[in-house]
């Protein structure tokens, strides 16, 4: 019951996410980038990432919330994350990043069936702090579906 | 880890044994009376067995030991090597290769292929007029001894010895006047001398022979002990010239006798590090980035009024591009690795198919990058085993045609700019268009009575899920097949090309860059964004005229010297929604006989450039074959041509039809 989660926090669109720390290889500035004419709007873009090539996707697309204006505040998170099998370094866009800190387990609830303005197979998990609501995206699901690029996704159960 | 796991490098010491093994036996089939070619055949069997043993590889040092005396018989002129005996080695070979690698082999299996060599051997060794019985003897005085440190180093004269006395009649006699006082005494150095009387019906030869293998570091002298009836036993001249360095006299310890060039070739040759293939690709990442980050330095000391800062940049700039050049030729091997596994692929073709088949090869000396060479195995394989199984015809058919019964498959590699060109040509019936078309139709790649061009027709056969073959041989016609070799060459950014005359035969080039870490690039601007087209496939660069651009609105086609070229407007391509420049510019690219022209807002010069692979979240984007990080930082990304063209291909054949 103890268990708890080590996290990086951050916003987007007002939003609080969260990705688990031991993901996150670095937070960087914003950086020139270069668009992939083509490809899925939430993979548009790649950097250069100290010599590597890598892409840069926009979880506020995954969650229809669309494109904001890059700020002051704008960062990149870089994580490292298994990709079709094979690591691979991938750049998040944030809108701000906040801190290092942990959840516990006990903090957090599934997600809720209705209520959400997002598609809920998006989120692993929801933790309420200070009557703010932090998103724990599921990544696995996201990358997969490029961000839902390739069409919605229909919901396997019907009744 | 595994490159410090000794029967890893075993292994790895066994295959490259077993390929040269191969390679002597296959040359041995043309040139059977080669002596060195049996040397270095027996050589390879000898070491193969030792380090068998050594590595606990008993079953393969068992059954290698067999194959060595058979082959020892040919060595020592009592056997020719015959084409059977040869099969049966080759045969042995593969038996040797699966328990090398560990693989189940049965013991059953051996024990024929043994029974086979003997019967090869036997039958090879009575045939021809064999050696006349009962020479004279010969008698030699042998005295030898071995450095210090022999017996640490696994070498055993009693071995030695043993194998003299197989050679006749020997009296031996420990020679110790170098044994030191016990007090002194290394228990571990050999101290012993050896004298040896040998009465044999061999020559002196067969004695150097016995310590070919530790010839190099001991002493040896042998000195023919003249007796009544020696004028008739003078040994024959042959090998005594063969072996111009020791005369009947001693032979100085210092001047040991030499083995002759091919032992000194082999020295030499084993002069190579082994390197992990990754190590290699990281060190080119490296180098790859250090080349980007001098152009960086470049930048900012062009910028800079300091001459030092200038003179250092320059330096680097020139230790940079030597690094790299130096690093690509490091990657570069010759194509003769991969042509010789063909030889043998031939060999067992020809036995398959029961045709006869010859196999020419030209510029193996042409070298590509050894990423590349790996990845083109299979495709030729696939290449030569369609050569052999559908191009060329059965001996009787040959001769109806009026060709010769022996039918020529010619693999040629040759370098031309940054690209290798390597064809696979056969001189067998050539492809048969009326079954193409009808398998093409049958399976519904074309309509009834399409009108195609040849080439077009052609191009059918590497299209997926295609195969001609009514029959499913073991060889070919899986149906998986020329679109496999096609999609494997393309992810090589290469490119195939097939020409055939009915008849006559067919030709198959395949064009693969040198290399796929590093391209020389040609760098475009298209809206904001820079891309880089390789410059191999860059035939030229022309200005897009308005009143081309406006004339050519509704037909993307230029006139190119009396030739129309379909052409793409990138900017419309990659969507950037800026208006095009004043002066656009149709870089005209190429693959192979098909051109297109891509009409970008300027062209930025020439950039060598280290292609990074991008993420799979970019797989879909098939227009794009990678990404390149340029001087400022910035990321280009690398136009697939091939995929440009088959697609300008497309539009082109799509306008036509719309239009008529």
């Amino acid at each position: 019951m103890g268990e708890a989660w080590q996290v990086l926090t951050f916003d987007l669109a007002g939003e609080t996410f969260a990705l688990e720390a031991g993901h996150v290889r670095e937070v960087l500035d914003l950086m020139p980038e270069t668009a992939v004419p083509g490809a899925a709007p939430f993979v548009s873009a790649v950097i250069n990432f100290r010599g590597r090539v890598i892409p840069l996707a926009d979880l506020r697309l995954a969650f229809e919330m669309g494109k904001g204006a890059a700020t002051i505040d704008s960062r990149v998170v870089v994580i490292e994350y298994e990709l079709d099998g094979a690591p691979a370094l991938i750049g998040l866009r944030a809108d701000k990043v906040h801190e290092v800190t942990t959840i516990e387990m006990s903090e957090t609830e599934d997600v809720p069936r209705v209520g959400l303005r997002w598609r809920t197979d998006f989120i692993r998990r929801l933790a309420k702090r200070d009557g703010d609501l932090i998103v724990v995206p599921d990544l696995d699901q996201i990358f997969t579906t490029r961000g839902g690029a390739r069409g919605a996704v229909v919901p396997l159960t019907t009744a | 880890m595994s490159e410090a796991d000794p029967v890893e490098t075993f292994r790895q010491e066994a295959q490259d044994l077993l390929e040269q093994i191969e390679q002597g036996l296959l040359d041995l089939a043309h040139r059977p009376g080669d002596k060195a070619l049996v040397d270095a055949v027996f050589r390879g069997l000898h070491t193969l067995k030792g380090s068998g043993a050594m590595f606990g590889f008993d079953a393969l040092a068992a059954f290698t030991h067999h194959c060595e005396t058979a082959f020892d018989r040919v060595r020592k002129g009592q056997a020719p090597a015959t084409p059977e005996l040869v099969a049966a080695v080759l045969a042995a070979q593969d038996h040797m290769r699966a328990l090398a690698e560990g693989r189940d082999a049965p013991d059953s299996a051996g024990q024929a292929l043994l029974n086979r060599l003997q019967r090869a051997v036997d039958g090879a060794g009575e045939s021809p007029a064999a050696i006349p019985e009962g020479p004279p003897l010969n008698r030699f005085a042998i005295r030898f001894s071995l450095p210090a440190d022999a017996l640490a180093n696994g070498t055993r004269p009693l071995p030695l010895i043993d194998e003299l006395r197989e050679l006749g009649e020997c009296q031996v006699t420990a020679i110790t006047d170098q044994v030191p006082p016990l007090e002194a005494l290394n228990p571990t150095d050999c101290h012993l001398a050896w004298e040896v009387f040998l009465a044999t019906e061999h020559s002196r030869s067969a004695i150097e022979d016995v310590f070919i293998f530790v010839i190099d570091d001991m002493t040896l002298e042998i000195e023919e002990v003249v007796s009544g009836l020696s004028d008739e036993s003078e040994p024959e001249p042959e090998p005594e010239l063969e072996l111009a360095s020791p005369p009947t006299a001693e032979a100085s310890p210092a001047s040991a006798p030499g083995e002759p060039v091919a032992e000194s070739k082999a020295a030499r040759s084993s002069e190579t590090v082994r390197v992990p293939a990754e190590r290699l690709d990281e060190l080119m990442d490296r180098v790859g980035e250090l080349v980007i980050a001098q152009s960086r330095l470049k930048q900012v000391a062009a910028g800079s009024i300091d001459p030092n800062l200038r003179a250092v940049s320059e330096e680097i700039e020139r230790l940079a591009s030597e690094l790299r050049d130096t690093m690509m030729v490091v990657r570069m091997v010759p194509i003769a690795q991969l042509f010789g596994r063909f030889r043998r692929l031939i060999h067992d073709l020809a036995r398959d198919t029961g045709k006869s088949i010859e196999l020419s090869t030209e510029g193996e000396t042409t070298e590509l990058d050894k990423t590349v060479i790996e990845r083109l195995a299979d495709p030729l394989v696939h290449l030569i085993r369609n050569a052999a199984d559908h191009g060329l015809e059965a001996p009787e058919q040959r001769l109806a045609a009026g060709k010769a019964a022996t039918g020529q498959i010619r693999l040629a590699a040759r370098q031309s700019g940054a690209e290798v060109i390597i064809t696979i040509t056969d001189d067998g019936r050539g492809v048969d268009r009326a079954r193409v078309r009808a398998k093409a139709e049958e399976n519904g790649l074309i309509a009834p009575g399409a009108v195609l061009s040849d080439g077009e027709l052609l191009q059918l056969i590497f299209h997926p899920g295609f195969s001609t073959a009514s029959a499913i041989t073991n060889l070919s016609g899986r149906g998986v097949g020329m679109d496999v070799v096609k999609r494997t060459i393309e992810g090589l950014r290469g490119a195939i090309e097939m020409t055939s005359e009915p008849g006559k035969g067919s030709e198959i080039s395949l064009r693969i860059p040198l290399t796929l870490a590093i391209i020389d690039g040609l760098m475009v601007r298209v809206g904001q964004g820079r891309y880089v087209i390789p410059l191999a496939a860059v035939e030229e660069c022309v200005e897009l005229s308005a009143e081309q651009d406006v004339r050519s609105t509704g037909r993307s086609l230029i006139t190119l010297r009396d030739q129309l070229v379909p052409f793409i407007r990138l900017r419309e391509q990659f969507k950037t929604g800026t208006s095009p420049d004043p002066h656009q510019k149709v870089v005209v690219v190429a693959t192979g006989q098909e051109r297109v022209g891509l009409v970008v807002d300027q062209i930025l010069g020439d950039h060598q450039t280290v292609i990074k692979s991008l993420s799979s979240f970019h797989d879909d984007v098939e227009v794009f074959s990678g990404a390149t990080i340029l001087g400022d930082g910035g990321v280009a990304l690398i136009l697939d041509v091939a995929h440009l063209v088959a697609s300008g291909q497309r539009q082109d054949a799509q306008q036509l039809r719309a239009a008529g």
